[in-house]
């Protein structure tokens, strides 16, 4: 095959990014298990990319945990995202840019059901119309918050201070990149390389300097399924799915993972506490786990961020060994210390998964 | 090891290769080289008598033997009446009936050492 067939066909694996004025819809989880991520993109797209994001207080959940669950009805959720776009609209935006997978693939699948039926689409519109008074524009452009900090990957690698390397060999670090199913498994075409060549986090990786491991089960589901881990006697195949990740790319040796889904990031990151605790089995060097990062994270320690102030100290896996491979410094009395420089407590030791 | 969570992992259903024990086949192949000729036609399970009465199949037995799970192997290999009917009609001339005692014989040495 030609070069240029090839280039041709990789085209059809890309998707189309706005390139500034992003309204931001935040995460519900991420918020809460990984609070720097969402502040480290905002200030990295305002200050470090000149770009303009409008975060707005009024926005609400996408609902789509409940909807995946079966609780909420599809007519609401579509409503309530529909409020969503019109908040887009109030502010002058057009280009929607939400933070979590999830929400992603809500709008992605709500803009295709409107695309299909029109029908349902004038009938949400009637809805919002009586519950909120509210009107709205489908957005120009939808990407997700990973595919802008893509697109603008090499403007990030010429203000890095950090390497994706490891600065005592100058061996390029070895990256699990985890892509959330809802990112391109439904619709294969919203995604950086589909679902078959996920693209949207290795090319960071790459640009950054490290090296994406493409082990066998790269593909495969975290486990976080919404009906497998909010029904408890469903959670040990939730939990077997990470394992299994888990086995098949510890014989790589990877340096650390990154997901851009915050319910993989969670589980990435805490089942290797809780394997760890029911089968004495850890994943790391020497005991210790594999660090987990989020996308913004990843871009935030390569900027020169302090590891603790976009949050490191909130992953249940340490850090440490990563922070030191890559030379970034910190203070590790100042880990468990507020912005005022008062005590947060610590957490209780695991009794196998080793921790600093 | 312990457990407040309410639930533990679940096993994969998964047939790994790689951390199979394929020992048992290797061992039976040396022993019986006729055992490699079997090209899985079923024609023992289509006659067996044991068959007819439980889930009892020779086939499958020997797809378990070559994927090394050994634990299922054992859980039916008792089912066998030792006819011989399967033997008569082997287009390839695996004596299986010899397959099943040697199986069931390396199996319960390998309970007796354990």
């Amino acid at each position: 095959m030609k070069l240029e067939g090839k280039q041709q066909i990789w085209n059809d694996y890309q998707k189309e990014i706005a390139n500034d004025q992003y309204y931001y819809a935040r995460s519900c989880i991420r918020q809460t298990f990984f609070p720097g991520s969402e502040w480290a993109y905002l200030d990295i797209l305002g200050n470090k990319l000149g770009k303009t994001v409008f975060d707005d207080p009024k926005h609400t959940t996408c609902t789509g945990i409940g909807y995946h669950s079966d609780v909420v009805p599809v007519e609401t959720i579509m409503t309530v995202v529909a409020r969503h776009f019109a908040l887009m609209t109030e502010a002058g935006f057009e280009n929607m840019t939400p933070s979590c997978i999830t929400s992603f693939g809500i709008y992605t699948e709500i803009l295709h059901t409107w695309e299909q039926h029109p029908e349902m689409e004038e009938k949400t519109r009637e809805f919002l119309w009586k519950a909120t008074g509210r009107e709205f524009r489908k957005p120009r452009n939808l990407a997700h918050t990973s595919d802008v900090i893509y697109k603008f990957r090499n403007e990030i690698a010429a203000q890095k201070k950090y390497s994706l390397k490891d600065i005592h060999t100058g061996r390029p670090l070895q990256v699990v990149d985890h892509i959330g199913c809802h990112y391109a498994k439904m619709f294969p075409a919203k995604g950086i390389g589909g679902a078959e060549f996920p693209a949207v986090l290795s090319g960071m990786v790459t640009a950054w300097g490290g090296e994406s491991i493409d082990y066998p089960e790269r593909r495969h589901c975290c486990g976080f399924g919404f009906r497998n881990y909010l029904v408890l006697a469903n959670r040990g195949f939730s939990v077997a799915n990470s394992k299994k990740k888990f086995e098949s790319m510890q014989p790589y040796e990877p340096d650390f993972i990154i997901t851009n889904c915050p319910g993989c990031a969670m589980f990435l990151d805490k089942w290797q506490y809780t394997i760890s605790e029911m089968e004495g089995i850890t994943y790391g060097h020497n005991g210790y786990g594999i660090p987990v990062l989020t996308y913004e994270e990843m871009a935030a320690l390569v900027l020169g961020y302090d590891p603790w102030e976009i949050g490191l100290q909130m992953h249940q896996v340490s850090v440490e060994p990563l922070l030191d491979k890559m030379g970034i410094p910190y203070v590790p009395e100042a880990k468990y210390k507020n912005a005022k420089g008062e005590d947060m407590g610590h957490p209780a030791y695991p009794t196998y998964l080793k921790v600093y | 090891m312990m457990n407040f969570w309410g639930f533990s992992i679940a096993e994969a259903r998964v047939i790994d290769y790689d951390k199979n024990d394929k020992s048992l086949a290797e061992m039976l192949a040396e022993e019986m080289p006729t055992t490699r000729l079997c090209i899985g036609c079923g024609g023992c399970s289509a006659t067996c008598t044991a068959g007819n009465l439980t889930e009892f199949n020779i086939r499958k037995l020997q797809m378990l033997l070559k994927r090394g799970e050994t634990k299922d192997l054992r859980d039916q290999l008792h089912k066998c009446m030792l006819c011989g009917k399967c033997l008569l009609v082997c287009p390839r001339g695996v004596d299986t009936r010899k397959m099943i005692l040697f199986l069931f014989r390396q199996l319960s040495e390998q309970d007796h050492n354990s």
